[in-house]
């Protein structure tokens, strides 16, 4: 069979697969970004790895909610199944299109989220107490996130197939 | 669910018994020092630095003992140790320990000595061992380095750079010194960087052959050793070998001194104690008989203060009230539930003076949250049962760690309900064994509902917890104004808002937005219909009104009050951003999801179950350990930002007591 005959599957599998690699590569460019500030701060004073560790993660977030949606479009279009569902060219753009949110938000949010925990890192290494504060800061970068993450979920799983 | 009250109190006191009393008061450590007689006539300061100064350096003399006693013999600690808290030591063994606190420091001053010698020993070995490098090459010379010649020759020792041969040797002496005769010339070793040679030849032509060599790169040893090299370098290893030795010594009476760790650490705890009274003595206002402590201390221990302080010394207590300009420090009161969830609100910031404490309110809350956005009740069981075993086991922890397990403790318990609730046991993990292995379709059918099926469902209990969160925020905000009697401020503030929001949500539910969401209709009764659009009339004109009414100008104060209606899409965000609680519960479900799926795509059998087995575990140990930082961050945010966004400001001073402020050992009180 041609690829022309199964363009709706190809569509939705570009979704899913937008939806993995770009929140992915966000969230592992905020992450290494924040890797780096926190080997500083261990270099200085190991004790503080756990908590630049926490603060690490943070960025990582934007990965798991690409994994997410890609996990849930795949078995929407019945790939992890074993009986892929037969899409039309539309629906699979559908599909696509809902992938989107995730995809870009988390690229984005993933970068700026490392950088500020980078930043956020930093008041850990000057005033280790203001655990609790530091970390917030980065969370709201994570908002925006959470937003596209529901969108993606809610549009995926409201597209008929 | 209170802010404790604080008092102040003075004590007057002989300054005989000054010690005693101050000794009463830091083992009793619920007084926080505040001097008041500040610069007043006849009262004078104790200049106690020096005598501070001498106590710090005792107490980190055993510190450093103690850093080296780590190093030369380790203390086995399991991984839990950080949990295990202080040592308790009872007052007896305290007192007995300290007795012989000469004799502990000396110990202490002969480990750093100790440490100090092997540090000299380690270098010297580096410099014989560097020594014995630059014999290396000239091992195969059997004469000493220093060798003039006989009678008649004289021997020249030194290098060529590069691999140079032999017959290149004879060549540059031939053609830089063409009338010498008679010299022998033999490689000693030869290497990348450099040929050793020795150069023997008559003594009347040395300095010509020197020459000749030099002119071709021959450079003389930098240090020549007056025996055979050979000899020499079996001299320096001999040498090596004693420092070892010496060095294995030294540490074998280190570690020897291991036993005395506990004795170390009460001495040094014991220092740090007389410093911080001596600390706190600096401060005290003293005349020529008599001397004056004052400090904050909770309304409820004041009695016992007085009555183990004026009971016993003579003095004069006085307690009074907090003054208007006075910002005493911040202590918490809250039952064994709610008090878990202070650390989380110290992190945010203790109340201010007469502000309300938010601790209850939030805990319940806090837990609900946190179980929602977890939502797997295998995961909740996990961490309630670590934390509880945890709790059980150490009971000596320190009371910020012993809160916040308790604090995970019951997170995990609401996590179970929400587990059971949703369905979630690691997943699906119950479906995706029973096909794979059993090859039945079983399912634990949820409780309530399962989200991935029904998000939209989900998606609008999310916002209406969280709408409840924020009205019970705006409560309190309402509850502290009529406190402090500000009734306009509260009419304005917070009932108009309530009368404008309730409308709003009244007229939104009927609405076809909503049913789509929704994906059901409600249908009001006509006058319940009329009555929301007239409340939200009512807020929105009233507030119009009434927002800006500092303003004496009429036409800024219509415009601040557009501006506070203005304040709707804040709400709007604030209700969306509990959207989180969906969308971190569908993480958890799905990724533990997908774990399963990874795990069951090896087929049944045993093989099959063994691969499914080590899958499992690692992947749902990765997503618990994911999800527990996402549900503790978001559950934070979600108090920090929307719920205390409404009505918290926070920036008390933590309650910081004088007292027995040690580092390793707990001090048990006489009962």
């Amino acid at each position: 069979m041609s690829i022309w005959e199964n363009l709706g599957l190809v569509y939705a599998l570009l979704g899913a697969a937008a939806a993995v690699f770009l929140a992915g590569a966000g969230s592992a460019l905020g992450v290494g970004i924040a890797g780096q500030a926190a080997s500083g701060v261990v270099t200085e004073d190991p004790s503080k790895f756990a908590k630049v560790l926490v603060m690490q993660l943070l960025p990582g977030t934007q990965g798991i909610y690409g994994l997410l949606v890609g996990f849930i479009t795949l078995s929407k279009i019945g790939l992890l199944g074993g009986g892929a569902a037969d899409l039309t060219p539309e629906t699979g753009l559908l599909v696509l299109a809902a992938c989107l949110p995730v995809g870009i938000v988390g690229l984005i949010s993933g970068k700026s989220q490392g950088q500020c925990s980078a930043a956020a890192i930093g008041i850990i290494a000057k005033k280790p107490d203001q655990f609790g504060k530091a970390m917030l800061f980065p969370a709201m970068v994570e908002t925006y996130a959470i937003l596209s993450l529901l969108i993606s979920i809610l549009a995926v799983t409201a597209i008929q197939i | 669910m209170a802010v404790l009250q604080m008092q102040r109190i003075s004590i007057c006191a002989l300054k005989k018994d000054r010690k005693a009393i101050l000794e009463k008061i830091q083992s009793m450590g619920i007084m926080e020092m505040n001097q008041v007689a500040e610069g007043e006539e006849g009262f004078e300061k104790m200049d106690t630095f020096g005598a501070r100064q001498r106590f710090e350096k005792k107490a980190s003399l055993t510190d450093n003992a103690l850093d080296i006693l780590d190093i030369y013999a380790p203390e086995k600690k399991s991984m839990f140790a950080s949990l295990e808290g202080k040592a308790l030591v009872d007052a007896d063994q305290f007192t007995e320990i300290t007795g012989r606190k000469d004799e502990i420091l000396k110990k202490a001053d002969r480990l750093v000595a100790c440490n100090k010698e092997i540090a000299e020993h380690r270098a010297e070995i580096t410099k014989l061992e560097n020594q014995i490098e630059a014999l290396v090459p000239w091992l195969e010379l059997d004469v000493p380095m220093n060798l003039k010649g006989t009678g008649k020759t004289e021997l020249l020792l030194g290098t060529m750079p590069g691999e140079t041969e032999l017959s290149t040797v004879y060549e540059k002496i031939a053609e830089n010194c063409p009338e010498t005769e008679g010299v022998d010339v033999q490689i000693i070793h030869k290497d990348q960087d450099a040929t050793y040679l020795a150069v023997l030849c008559l003594k009347t032509d040395a300095a010509a052959v020197e020459e000749a060599l030099r002119a071709a790169g021959f450079a003389r040893p930098s240090q020549a050793t007056d025996a055979v090299p050979a000899k020499k370098t079996a001299e320096l290893k001999e040498q090596i070998e004693q420092l070892n030795t010496k060095i294995g010594e030294i540490e074998e009476e280190i570690k020897a001194c291991a036993d005395d760790r506990g004795d170390l650490k009460v001495v040094g705890d014991y220092f740090r104690m007389r410093a911080k009274k001596y600390e706190v003595l600096g401060t005290l206002p003293q005349s020529q008989r008599a001397f004056v402590i004052s400090g904050y201390i909770p309304k409820k221990a004041a009695p016992a203060v007085e009555k183990a302080i004026g009971d016993h010394y003579d003095c004069v207590i006085d307690i009074d009230e907090i003054k208007e300009d006075e910002e005493p420090p911040t202590v918490l009161q809250n039952n064994a539930f709610s008090s878990s969830v202070e650390g989380v609100l110290e992190a945010y910031g203790l109340p201010h003076k007469g502000e309300f404490d938010p601790t209850t309110i939030m805990s319940f809350f806090y837990v609900f949250f946190f179980g929602m956005m977890l939502s797997d009740a295998a995961y909740g069981a996990i961490v309630a049962i670590a934390c509880f075993v945890a709790l059980k086991k150490y009971p000596r922890m320190s009371a910020s760690m012993h809160k916040s397990l308790k604090l995970f403790f019951f997170c995990g318990l609401s996590t179970i309900v929400w587990g059971i609730l949703f369905s979630g046991y690691f997943g699906d993990a119950v479906d995706v064994i029973g096909r794979t292995f059993f090859g039945v379709d079983v399912t634990v059918p949820p409780l309530w509902f399962a989200p991935l099926n029904n998000p939209m469902k989900l998606l609008i209990y999310s916002m209406a917890f969280g709408l409840v969160h924020l009205f019970v925020g705006l409560g309190i905000k309402g509850y502290m104004q009529i406190k402090d009697k500000q009734y306009l401020d509260f009419f304005c503030d917070v009932v108009l808002w309530y009368i404008f929001l309730i409308g709003l949500i009244l007229m939104l539910i009927p609405s076809d937005i909503f049913a789509s969401i929704a994906q059901m209709t409600v249908v009001f009764p006509p006058a319940l219909n009329t009555l929301a659009k007239v409340l939200a009339i009512i807020g929105a004109v009233g507030l119009l009104l009434m927002s800006g009414r500092s303003s004496k100008n009429p036409v800024l104060r219509i415009a601040l009050g557009a501006y506070d209606i203005y304040n709707i899409t804040g709400w709007l965000s604030d209700v969306l951003s509990y959207s989180r609680l969906l969308a971190l519960g569908l993480a958890t479900g799905v990724i533990a999801s997908v774990v399963n799926q990874m795990g069951s795509m090896f087929g049944g059998g045993v093989i099959g179950a063994i691969l499914f087995a080590l899958v499992f575990v690692v992947g749902h140990l990765m997503n618990l350990a994911i999800n527990l930082l996402g549900a503790y961050v978001h559950t934070n945010r979600l108090q920090f930002v929307e719920f205390f966004g409404k009505f918290y400001e926070g920036g008390g001073r933590p309650f910081e007591p004088f007292e027995t402020d040690t580092k390793y050992v707990d001090i048990k009180e006489e009962s």
